[in-house]
């Protein structure tokens, strides 16, 4: 699916400073039996969105008007338990471009940097700054500059640098994906297949 | 010579290539498939037009969104259906083997690849479920992967994936009467937390993992991704090799015997280095339980919960409605499910059974007894388990993940407590609402006799 490319994101920020958040919360098992990958943001989170009678819960940070963003700040270990990609897409869908926390599941972070969606590691301290300046001012902005591989918090800081491998970065840059790679390679892979053969 | 561990070796076999300060090109053994994980894949190959690489090399069945009841009525929901449906469509299409409902073979994908002997040491393997760590009890590298890499695998049968770190966790001595693989693991877990393994692959040795038998071998890899792991692995031995041996898939005569010789040098070095190192004691590991919304959430099952200021744990605590320092041996429970990957193997159905002969179900107590395959099932009936679980009020229902997700109609209703046998207890895992303590067969056995969280050791006894 052609994914927006990421290079310099600017925008507000929604947190959630929840640890462990995993699969099963982002997107729970029964909303995955669609056989196409558009529509699943309408159920993100949705135990935690909605009751049992489908009323939006005024608690949750995604019902409350004052957050609103492309980025979402979670706590630290995001995207655990279940390799289900609908979790991505999910996120996707919703709006978000970029996830923050201070620690990643690593399919989900796989499936993340497949589908468009910047996983960001960040430290514990910059993680609970972001929550803190959130609940004082829920209109504070976020830059996230892939090239620079680095995120700050506007107007003055502070900044924090993030990793990413070249290769994903640069796939995320140009909107390539790891299929095209791979289908480039056929000759090397079939000569694999001969080598092992038996 | 450089020494390498068990995981080097198999890892860099299939490296095909490695991408500059990127990942690895990994080449894939055996690609399983499963009706959620696989359509978007599918469509993404149609829209790219290409057709599926090696197809021989994917196996497909129908598990996570079944009834287990009724299999050979069609199904009632329609999402599922038209997803079940689409699955034997794309196979079809595609020319992938499909062990569909109603096959004989048709089962939780990680039952079935070790049962059909699909799954054989040295192979890398994938499948779109997390829980595709059950196979590294063969010696594989498996692990789980999202749908794109499902359609890159399909498309070009490889992976890209940057080499995980490595950790040796060794569990050393015996283990005491009532304590299975199940509590090793979830003891394991405890210990090291829900994110303890990140970005590891997680070799299991020592005296006590030997002594498994390869269910109990896979019930332990199987929850690897429970602490974040990518992956488990354990050596294979005589065990594996006579595990393997005569089932459909695996090499037959002579071609098995040069098999083993081959198998038999899958083994970690003597002084290869891993970046983590555990070691723990089989004797310290007692029945364990979990009480929590994450599975590294654990105390044996006549211990107290802890104590931990933080607002993830007293939520966490809160959902389940239990308080710090309480005790959970004695506690009234609603639901008992047996089954999943985790521990839907005829080991686990015989240790359940063996519980429950000559005792009557709690009648507080529903109790869902789903094996993990077709085969499960029918050894189950030819060993004569489902006469002794009738005659103790239970059912043996037909084969599925089942309320491991809850994705089918066996839901546990929201506030109830469920002793589960599967995998993960996350908040609305089996059911919205619904509230899991993790155990092993044993527990749950033991829980479906007297209605309440009971220590099995107890009922051993008499
Ligand atoms: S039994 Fe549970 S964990 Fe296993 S494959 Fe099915 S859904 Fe996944």
């Amino acid at each position: 699916m052609p994914k927006e490319k990421i290079t310099v994101l600017r925008s507000r920020y929604i947190p959630l400073p929840v640890e462990n958040v995993d699969t099963d919360q982002i997107i729970p098992a029964r909303f995955l039996k669609a056989t196409t990958r558009e529509g699943f943001g309408d159920n993100l989170f949705r135990d935690w969105r909605y009751d049992a009678r489908g009323k939006p819960i005024p608690g949750f940070i995604l019902n409350q008007d004052r957050y609103e963003g492309k980025i979402l700040a979670a706590g630290k270990n995001f995207g655990s338990g279940s390799s289900r990609e609908h979790a991505a897409w999910a996120l996707y869908d919703f709006g978000f471009r970029v996830v923050i926390s201070s620690f990643f599941a690593d399919i989900f972070k796989n499936n993340a940097l497949n589908n468009g969606l910047l996983p960001v590691q960040v430290s514990d301290g910059f993680l609970a700054l972001l929550f803190k300046r959130a609940e004082e001012n829920p209109e504070i902005l976020l830059e996230v500059n892939l090239p620079e591989q680095s995120v700050s918090i506007l107007p003055d800081g502070p900044e924090e640098s993030f990793g990413i491998n070249s290769y994903k970065k640069e796939c995320l840059i140009k909107g390539y994906d790891d299929i095209d790679y791979l289908l480039n390679l056929k000759d090397q892979i079939e000569a694999f297949e001969e080598q092992h053969k038996g | 010579m450089q020494k390498k561990t068990l995981f080097d070796k198999i890892w860099d076999a299939h490296v095909v290539t490695r991408v500059k300060n990127g990942p690895d090109v990994l080449y894939i053994d055996r690609h399983l498939i499963h009706e959620v994980t696989s359509p978007q894949a599918f469509s993404g190959l149609e829209r790219r037009g290409i057709p599926v690489f090696r197809p021989e090399k994917t196996v497909a069945t129908a598990d996570h969104n079944v009834p287990t009841v009724n299999q050979h009525l069609p199904i009632r929901e329609e999402m599922s259906r038209l997803q079940v449906n689409k699955l034997t469509e794309n196979c079809l299409h595609h020319g992938i083997t499909l062990y569909g409902l109603n096959h004989p073979s048709q089962g939780i994908v990680h039952v079935i690849g070790p049962e059909l002997g699909i799954t054989q040491p040295g192979m890398t393997i994938v499948c779109g479920d997390s829980h595709t760590s059950t196979h590294g009890a063969f010696g594989t590298v498996a692990f789980g992967i999202g749908t794109s890499e499902v359609e890159m695998v399909l498309a070009t049968q490889c992976v890209m994936q940057p080499k995980p770190k490595k950790m040796r966790i060794s569990v050393e001595g015996s283990l005491r009467e009532g304590v299975t693989a199940k509590d090793i693991i979830l003891y394991i877990i405890t210990g090291i937390s829900a994110s303890g393994g990140t970005g590891y692959f997680i070799e299991y040795a020592g005296s006590a993992i030997e002594e498994l038998s390869m269910e109990g071998r896979m019930t332990l890899c199987n929850m690897s991704i429970e602490m974040g792991a990518r992956g488990g692995l354990i050596a294979p031995d005589d065990t594996t090799f006579d595990y393997i041996k005569g089932r459909e898939f695996a090499p037959k005569e002579a071609d098995f015997e040069k098999a083993v010789d081959r198998w038999r040098q899958l083994k970690t070095d003597p002084g290869a280095v891993f970046d983590e190192e555990l070691v723990v004691k089989a004797e310290d590991i007692e029945p364990m339980l979990t009480y929590g919304t994450n599975p590294g959430m654990g105390i044996p099952v006549n211990g107290t919960i802890p104590d931990d200021p933080s607002a993830g744990f007293r939520k966490s605590l809160d959902y389940m409605g239990f308080q710090p320092g309480e005790k959970l041996e004695g506690k009234p429970v609603d639901y008992v499910f047996l089954g999943s990957c985790t521990n839907g193997r005829i080991e686990d159905l015989r240790a359940f059974s063996a519980m429950v002969k000559g005792k009557k179900k709690a009648g507080n107590i529903t109790a869902w007894i789903v094996p993990g395959s077709k085969q499960v099932e029918k050894q189950a009936i030819e060993e004569g388990l489902d006469k002794i679980l009738e005659e103790s009020g239970f059912e043996l229902r037909q084969p599925g993940c089942s309320a491991c997700l809850a994705m089918n109609e066996d839901k546990i209703p929201a506030g109830k407590y469920s002793i589960s046998t599967s995998n993960r207890n996350f908040e609305g895992r089996q059911g919205p609402g619904a509230r899991t303590l993790l155990a092993s067969p044993l527990t749950a056995a033991a829980a479906a006799i007297t209605g309440k969280i009971s220590d099995p050791r107890k009922l051993l006894k008499n």
